[in-house]
């Protein structure tokens, strides 16, 4: 159930960004996400995406236009006030991680947010089983793979429990396992009436995952819609545009006559119907 | 002349138990061996195994022998190991130098460290730019470039020192799906026209189908499939190993689960389609 709101949770109005050697990054972006909403954004290499997230906590600040969090200009706000909102999982792990020890690591960011005692010792441990490193608490970050340290990473964010919860490509480096853990990690957020936005190359795990697909491309939003509605058959020349492709089960059911069928389930689906 | 590994164990300094366990391996000239496995089975480990870099640089135990076109690893010397086997890590964002202002000097970094040519180094560079298509991020720094946009810029440098064989630690795992497609060209072009070997690591089985001529499938740091890339990706026990199998062989399996039946040539026009525009060239 998504829980209903009167205002979107982020609103980006406008914005434009451009990093301090002149390479700009985004360009009148708008678009707002209501709470408990599974948006994922894709694009090319270096279309924005993990710049457009980073807005989001105040990581970075929009150079032209404004980013409304639950309502209240981003900018300005305190860095503290913000990661209570919205959490943010790198996609560099190593940027991210500097504890000694994988509890240590994902204590750090409740303990900042007030957590003590049992609560924090609670979220700890539910973020470590989300991601199924219960069994690693006292190893060295370092000493686990790299698959490894960016659940640790999205453990660390878990561990906050924010109402927005910003994955930059969460499956980078996961086997099938990894894949669907992150799968049901997002499912249970979401559940849990938070809103989640994930950064994603992989684009059966976009279809299958996510309720609506943001497509950056150089910089500019230019798809917004559902799984269905993005990876239809028309939108495919302009998501070549930006180097993506769609995902397998869209692309046989367009062969087949079938419509979109982004899913495999909707594959199956229109298969039915067309046999019955 | 291979990378043969030869009953291969290593263990990591200050731990008790191997992460490789007697393992063979030969990567022979001219052909690409996929490695699969689930997270933690020792794929990045086997990489820094068979480029030399561990036990050499890491540290560490190995028990059995490494060895490059007949010369043991522990025998090189890091510049002779880096002129006969290039290797990208899985964090790419790490093997940038850290000391170039320019994409096109950090690719020419490792040329240049091996005393070439002037003219030699800028054909090379041009050449690697060119092979991934991001010759426009030529003038760009480094230090600012996107995931994706980094890992290829650290696969364009690996390609300029031009080894005969290469170690590629997930190479795409942060790509575009049209830029995972070009890498694949790439290396698939280095090894048919160069004869480059290639071990590489990809939990992509889209593209170890594609570009594989042989794939082993690793758990717990031993060898539990080995074979032709078709049998191997084809084989009942990959889902259990952790692994993926390619998006054809899964939707059909979800399609017969269904009681439905997929024509097959449908499925192959739909996975060989490179899309729509795919040879639109975008500037990255």
């Amino acid at each position: 159930m998504t829980a209903p709101s009167t205002r979107p949770a982020i609103s980006v109005e406008a914005v434009g960004f451009v990093y301090p050697d002149g390479t700009r990054a985004l360009a009148d972006v708008t678009l707002a996400i209501p709470a408990g909403q599974r948006v994922a954004i894709i694009g090319q290499n270096g279309s924005g995406k993990s710049t457009l997230v980073r807005q989001l906590n105040g990581l970075l600040s929009p150079t032209e236009g404004r980013v409304l969090v639950d309502g209240r200009d981003a900018k300005g706000r305190h860095v503290a006030d913000l990661a209570a909102t919205v959490g943010l999982a790198f996609q560099n792990p190593d940027r991210q991680i500097f504890a000694g020890r994988v509890r240590r690591e994902v204590e750090f960011g409740p303990r900042n947010l007030g957590l003590r005692g049992h609560a924090l010792d609670e979220a700890v441990s539910a973020a470590l089983a989300a991601v199924g490193l219960s069994d690693q608490t006292e190893a060295n970050p370092y000493d686990l793979g790299y698959s490894r340290r960016k659940l640790l990473a999205m453990a660390s964010v878990l561990a906050m429990r924010t109402p927005i919860v910003a994955l930059d490509e969460p499956t980078t480096g996961q086997d099938a396992r990894g894949v669907g853990r992150v799968q049901s990690i997002v499912g249970s957020l979401v559940a849990d009436g938070r809103t989640v936005l994930a950064i994603s190359h992989d684009m059966r795990f976009v279809a299958e995952t996510f309720e609506r697909v943001v497509v950056l491309r150089a910089g500019r939003l230019v798809l917004d819609g559902t799984p269905w509605e993005v990876f239809d058959a028309p939108n495919w020349p302009l998501l070549a545009s930006t180097f993506l492709e769609p995902p397998v089960a869209a692309r046989v059911g367009a062969n087949l006559g079938l419509g979109s069928t982004p899913t495999t389930s909707a594959l199956i689906a229109a298969l039915r119907v067309r046999g019955a | 002349m291979p990378i043969q590994l030869a009953i291969v164990s290593y263990r990591y300094p200050g731990t008790p138990r191997p992460v490789l366990v007697n393992m063979d391996l030969a990567i022979a000239a001219g052909e690409v061996v996929g490695v699969a496995g689930a997270n933690e089975s020792g794929k990045s480990t086997l990489c820094l195994v068979a480029s030399g870099l561990a036990p050499g640089v890491v540290g560490g135990r190995l028990e059995g022998s490494v060895s490059i076109d007949g010369a043991t690893t522990a025998s090189l010397k890091p510049f002779e190991l880096a002129q006969r086997c290039g290797i990208l890590f899985q964090n790419s964002a790490t093997q940038l130098s850290g000391t170039t202002r320019s994409v096109w000097e950090e690719i020419a970094f490792g040329p240049r460290n091996l005393g070439l040519a002037v003219g030699e180094v800028v054909e090379r560079v041009e050449h690697a730019l060119a092979s991934l298509a991001i010759q426009a991020l030529a003038e760009r720094d480094p230090q600012r470039l996107s995931g994706g946009q980094a890992q290829l810029v650290a696969l364009a440098a690996v390609l300029a020192l031009r080894p005969p064989y290469l170690v590629l630690d997930e190479p795409t795992s942060q790509l575009d799906p049209q830029g995972t497609r070009l890498v694949g060209d790439a290396l698939a072009a280095l090894a048919a026209e160069r004869g480059t070997g290639i071990l590489l690591v990809e939990h992509k089985t889209d593209l170890l189908a594609r570009l594989a001529g042989r794939v082993i499938v690793l758990d717990a740091g031993t060898v539990a499939l080995e074979g032709a890339v078709a049998d191997v990706l084809s084989d009942a026990a990959l889902h259990a190993l952790g692994v993926e199998p390619p998006s054809a062989v899964v939707l059909q399996r979800a399609v017969a689960d269904a009681g439905l039946t997929l024509d097959a040539g449908a499925l192959a026009a739909a996975v060989g389609a490179v899309g729509a525009g795919a040879d639109v060239r975008v500037d990255r």
